[in-house]
């Protein structure tokens, strides 16, 4: 590990550079959301019928994914040496 | 010519690693993968060999095209991962890897169940090694772990390989099916290797724990071996559609909180079996093709993951996510090569993944799963979440952990390099892949509705996570361990164990208690009696006896007399 000293600037060391990326995402969300206006669909089922069907779906499950997943943790989370603890006795 | 099964190639060739050194030793260890593909090339469909064996014939050699898809890419695998490795001077690994490999293609190419336990089991105990050789007290212990389970997993498969051959009288590895018993002991051994829900966690615990070099080649054969032996074997059984769903959903909860970022990959590695697993119970064409292809595909991509966290491993001796951040600015390329790995795995439009994963929930939509289709399609959410967007982001990005790490080995940017060529490759030109798929392909993997609706649910996706991160909602980085069901044989068994042998100790000693108080009791009785004091141990004088001895003649001549 080298020091910080000397070292060039990136990019994204900028935090407006970063809302930038933040920003150009969502407008790419808006144009793919729209977009789903504009082409002909052949859905094997009912729900892909939806408007936005797939952009609602993965926004929707991936917030519950992360907040199931913090639930989870208060039951699964342990020590780092959790098992090595009682292993290291044996 | 003699045809013969081209893993042994590198098993035998595995063996010869030992006797060169140097230079030699690397040019052999690449010409060992390269040889198998160029004759594995070289088979037709249809060639069969076997040899005779204690009046059994065991087909060691049948080539036909499910076999062949497997054959070449776990050779591709083979030699992207000795490249990845070249640099290591490790005897042990370096033979065993090998050797390893090349059991993994020998069971492909098995034409009966007895060849295919014997490299069954052979692939466990010459992939021990990869772990044992980290070297440390926890990764022998897990490699112990490991090893036991992987041979469980072989012992099954030699007894239901008995129970069918008691009940039909052939050792053929063909369709084997649920109905006998013997099918479902084979269907745990398969489940086992393959990493089904609750067998699962040797992967977890095993692999993360393996060398650098050592993760990388694991990843690529030990699953993929039990997804091509379940496809042969379990094609169009109904509960591994419910199996494989389960697959693809629980483990990527767990990745979202794990902190080692190669087990985050395991993780991910489980989650993307389910998608094979989901195509092999749908059984149809169209779904084995997908399962086939979705092998070939995840085989390339998961190991550019697990290269480049190995690359971050050995640069900066850790691959915790909380002590990570910032690796960008010092190793671009490894970062760059990462991000390919990662839009694979998430099918991102011309990426490998995105041809090969659609296949299986078109498979599904066909068939009307509904329910399983929509898991398939959250768990195609999850996994962009925490392999596509978690990987590189707390590795390379992320706050800057003010590590300045040298850029990876030119040996494995080299091996990076090509199989990301590979991963993008797929994507953009899948139609050679397609072209050794078991069955006809008619898919076309860009359609408009598949590219729009694929990105929306990416972006979106994205979109989630940048709202949870910048929400502060997204559970941070923490050094820590997450139970999952290796707990129940590392904690649980172990203190059911201690507690009941506290019970018998108890009972013991009380039952010892008992006795030696009853036998108290004698003795006290016995020294009452013969003790120093009793009257049965008295001493006498020898005057005193023939005293007693002329009375008793005294007594016996009168009553002779009289009588």
């Amino acid at each position: 590990m080298d020091n910080n000293r000397d070292e060039k600037a990136y990019w994204l060391d900028d935090s407006r550079n970063v809302r930038k990326i933040v920003w150009a995402l969502v407008i790419v969300c808006a144009g793919l959301f729209i977009a789903d206006g504009f082409y002909y669909k052949h859905p094997y089922f009912a729900a892909e019928e939806v408007f936005g069907f797939y952009a609602i779906y993965g926004f929707v499950m991936c917030v519950g994914l992360v907040l199931a997943a913090r639930l989870l943790r208060k039951i699964l989370m342990r020590d780092e040496d959790y098992y090595d603890r009682e292993e290291k006795d044996d | 010519m003699i045809e013969f099964n081209p893993g042994l190639i590198m098993v035998i060739g595995g063996l010869l690693v030992p006797l060169v050194t140097g230079m030699a030793r690397r040019v052999l260890l690449l010409a060992l993968p390269a040889a198998g593909m160029a004759y594995t090339i070289a088979l037709d469909p249809g060639t069969v060999a076997s040899i005779a064996f204690f009046g059994y014939t065991l087909e060691v050699l049948r080539v036909d095209k499910l076999a062949l898809v497997w054959g070449y890419i776990f050779h591709i695998a083979a030699f992207l991962g000795v490249l990845y490795a070249i640099h290591e001077d490790d005897t042990v690994q370096g033979s065993m890897a090998q050797v390893y490999m090349g059991a993994a293609v020998a069971a492909v190419f098995a034409g009966d169940l007895i060849t295919l336990f014997i490299f069954w089991e052979l692939t466990a105990i010459s992939s021990v090694f990869l772990i044992w050789a980290s070297r440390t007290e926890r990764s022998f212990r897990a490699g112990m772990r490991y090893l036991i389970i992987q041979v469980g997993s072989g012992v099954l498969l030699l007894a239901g390989a008995l129970l069918i051959l008691a009940d039909t009288g052939s050792i053929a590895f063909n369709h084997i099916g649920t109905e006998s018993l013997g099918g479902k002991l084979i269907l745990v051994a398969f489940g086992i290797k393959c990493a089904f829900p609750l067998l699962h966690n040797w992967l977890q615990d095993a692999y993360p724990e393996a060398t650098v070099t050592g993760t990388v080649i694991l990843s690529a054969f030990t699953t993929k071996l039990a997804v091509y032996a379940l496809a042969r074997g379990y094609a169009g059984t109904e509960i591994l559609i419910a199996i494989g769903a389960i697959m693809t959903m629980f483990p990527i909860f767990y990745a979202v909180i794990e902190n080692d970022l190669r087990r985050v990959l395991a993780y991910s590695l489980n989650n993307q079996l389910g998608f094979m697993v989901v195509g092999i119970g749908v059984g149809t064409e169209l779904a084995l093709n997908g399962t086939a292809a979705h092998a070939f595909s995840h085989i390339l991509y998961k190991a550019l993951l697990f290269m480049s966290m190995g690359a971050v491993l050995l640069r900066t001796g850790t691959i915790k996510g909380s002590e990570l951040g910032g690796l960008y600015k010092t190793m671009p390329w490894t970062t760059g090569f990462c991000i390919v790995g990662a839009a694979s795995i998430s099918a991102f439009p011309l990426f490998s993944g995105f041809i090969s994963k659609s296949m299986i929930l078109t498979a599904l939509g066909v068939e009307g799963h509904w329910f399983t289709w929509a898991v398939l399609l959250f768990a195609s959410a999850g996994v962009f979440h925490h392999s596509g967007i978690k990987i590189p982001f707390f590795a390379f990005f992320a706050h800057d952990s003010g590590r300045r790490p040298k850029e990876a080995p030119l040996n494995m940017l080299l091996a990076m390099g090509l199989t990301a060529f590979l991963c993008i490759g797929i994507g953009v030109y899948p139609d050679p892949l397609y072209a050794i798929l078991p069955f006809a392909v008619d898919y076309v993997p860009y359609t408009a509705v598949h590219v729009i609706t694929q990105l929306q649910l990416l972006m979106f996706s994205a979109l989630a996570f940048t709202f949870l991160m910048l929400t502060g909602l997204y559970p941070p980085e923490l050094k820590s361990t997450n139970l999952d069901s290796d707990f129940l044989y590392r904690r649980l068994a172990p203190r059911i164990l201690a507690s009941i042998g506290h019970i018998i100790a108890i009972a013991d000693s009380s039952i010892r208690k008992t006795a030696l108080g009853l036998l108290g009791g004698v003795m006290r009785w016995v020294e009452r009696t013969h003790g120093q004091k009793g009257i049965l141990a008295k001493t006498s004088s020898a005057g005193a006896m023939v005293t007693w001895v002329v009375g008793l003649l005294v007594v016996y001549l009168v009553l002779y007399f009289t009588g």
